[in-house]
């Protein structure tokens, strides 16, 4: 194999696994969040559809749903806009997909003398672009209920809208406080970062620099509108299926299913984009590139292999935890009223974000660090 | 004054007042309390669902009951599907006197009487059907009936059907229904119809 084509395969690599790993995520969340709530509710929850008897708790339901939405019937309003119509699942599930580009899940894997960022594109604006991404997907639910020719369709399209811009306002003034702590807009530099200790003349070695510790209440806000921004309960006034109904209620069959898809994409992306920013992103604590180095001395060697693996297999399983903690949100929190969540967007966590911009400009002026 | 219904906007309760305390209105240490007790119900449930699957049966991590495989007991006053007690000789003790048919508020029983070869005996049913699509389970025909010839203890209730005939059951499907086991489970398979009957 020539070494250009060695190249393509190594770049495309990163891209590979993390579609494989989004979507199926994606795909089980439909599992996790029945089987989770059953659990908090002391339920056992879906565990009827079978193969051939075999049932394996339940997992098969996701498949069963898949079949039934394919088979569904594909219905379309007569006065929709047929292009928009067919055109808004699409541009929902493509933006929550390509948003996780940029979150990087481990440090540079050096193999066959090269090295790849273990990132599926290497942006230096990588946090502008997960934001950009994410505001985009709104466009799918705008077309959405624009193009269904119904009034509550439209509603709900509006009420999304709406809560996206008060939500996005939020994270992007709240991600600004990491930006000033780390120093850049590249994610992967932010996930670095956090590998380096925090306060040594302090703590010495013994506390990483994780975002959750240098800006605890950024990661509040940024917790809070990245719910609001994936249109889940407490947040699902866009949707609100048991009742109200939004942006998708002339849709029906896999095209219903792929607005569904979009927001356990966009719980994974939010969880991702959490783990990057402030659990540490890949970092294991005490984990360098040569092994483990311990704060009291030790010392384990590892091959770079294995440090690679670590690392992304810690930041697969950071992901599983936030995103257990988001459905943990999602099924014991009632719904804000529409007007309660503006006030929270607009009232609350935007004036607390620029307040943490400034808090974080100070703090780092005291440690001489700006 | 105590009534059920809020007037105006004073709490009748202090912990149900629409006034938010400061604490409350920040939100977020109200929203952690939730969480800590829906993440202890989850860790709690899901240590006992472990601890089942590795073969402690004692352990139950929901209070599910796995219908169709597994039920709960009924109690023996529960009203289900009716049956006609039969005699020594497996003629039915029902008289035809009617006093079900009149008593039924749902008119879902239809009698027709027959002279009875004993002239001890009245009269006996040439046809007894209770159309079940109509019955309300209000139990007034077992009460209504002087000779305990009616019952309601089979235990039955699952006798769901995709059309109204097949919701009327005769006298012999009827007469061959025997009563619930001690622990209220039908000791007697589910009729069918004899129209229902699959060729």
């Amino acid at each position: 194999m020539s070494g250009r084509a060695l190249d393509l395969l190594l770049q495309a690599m990163p891209v590979a696994f993390i579609m494989f790993v989004v979507l199926n995520f994606g795909g089980i969340l439909t599992w996790v969040e029945r089987k989770q709530s059953a659990i908090m509710q002391d339920r056992i929850g879906a565990n009827r559809a079978s193969i051939f008897g075999i049932r394996i708790f339940g997992l098969l339901h996701p498949l069963a749903d898949a079949i039934k939405m394919l088979t569904k019937e594909d219905f379309m309003p007569a006065r929709a806009d047929r292009l928009l119509f067919k055109l808004a699942p699409f541009v929902s599930v493509f933006f929550a997909l390509t948003a996780f580009a940029s979150i990087p899940f481990g440090d540079t894997l050096r193999i066959a003398g090269r090295e790849i960022q273990l990132q599926a594109v290497t942006l230096n604006v990588g946090i502008l672009y997960v934001l950009a991404m994410l505001s985009m997907g709104v466009y799918g639910l705008m077309m959405a209920g624009w193009a269904s020719a119904n009034n509550f369709a439209l509603l709900g399209g509006q009420r999304a809208a709406a809560l996206m811009i008060s939500a996005e306002v939020a994270i992007g003034a709240s991600v600004m406080g990491v930006v000033m702590v780390y120093g850049s807009l590249n994610m992967q530099d932010i996930a670095r970062a956090q590998g380096h200790p925090l306060l040594p003349q302090l703590f010495g070695n013994w506390i990483p620099a994780w975002g959750i510790l240098t800006q605890p209440l950024a990661f509040v806000i940024f917790l809070t509108a990245g719910i609001a921004a994936t249109k889940r309960i407490p947040f699902d006034m866009p949707e609100g299926e048991s009742e109200i109904i939004g942006y998708f209620i002339e849709y029906s069959g896999m095209k219903f299913g792929m607005f569904a898809m979009a927001d356990f994409l966009e719980t994974v992306v939010i969880a991702g984009m959490t783990t990057a920013l402030f659990l540490g992103g890949w970092q294991v604590p005490y984990l360098q590139a040569s092994g483990f180095a311990f704060p009291w001395g030790a010392e384990v060697a590892l091959p770079h292999l294995a440090v690679v693996g670590l690392q992304v297999g810690t930041f697969l399983v950071k992901v599983s935890a936030m995103i257990w903690f988001l459905m943990l949100i999602r099924w014991t929190l009632p719904r804000f009223r529409y007007d309660q969540a503006m006030r929270l967007g607009w009232l609350g966590l935007f004036p607390l974000s620029v307040l943490n911009i400034v808090l974080t400009g100070l703090v780092l002026l005291v440690l001489g660090k700006a | 004054m105590a009534s059920p219904y809020q007037s105006g906007n004073a709490p009748m309760d202090s912990r149900h007042s629409s006034r938010l305390t400061l604490r409350q209105r920040f939100f977020l240490v109200e929203v952690l309390v939730a969480l800590a007790l829906t993440a202890r119900h989850f860790i709690v449930n899901m240590g006992k669902h472990t601890l089942r699957a590795l073969g402690v049966k004692s352990a139950h991590g929901a209070v599910t009951i796995q219908y169709p495989e597994e039920r709960r007991p009924y109690s023996p006053r529960l009203r289900s599907l009716h049956r006609l007690v039969r005699r020594e000789d497996g003629s039915p003790r029902c008289v035809a006197c009617m006093m079900c048919e009149t008593v039924c508020p749902a008119h879902c029983i239809y009698i027709v009487a027959d002279e009875h070869p004993n002239p001890e005996i009245e009269k006996v049913p040439a046809r007894f059907d209770i159309d079940l699509g109509k019955c309300v389970f209000c139990g007034y025909c077992v009460e209504a009936c002087p000779e305990d010839a009616i019952r309601m203890d089979t235990g039955i209730l699952e006798f769901s059907a995709y059309d109204r005939a097949s919701m009327i059951y005769t006298k012999e499907i009827l007469l061959a229904l025997e009563p619930a086991r001690a622990d209220g489970a039908p000791s007697s398979p589910v009729p069918i119809p004899p129209h229902r009957v699959p060729s």
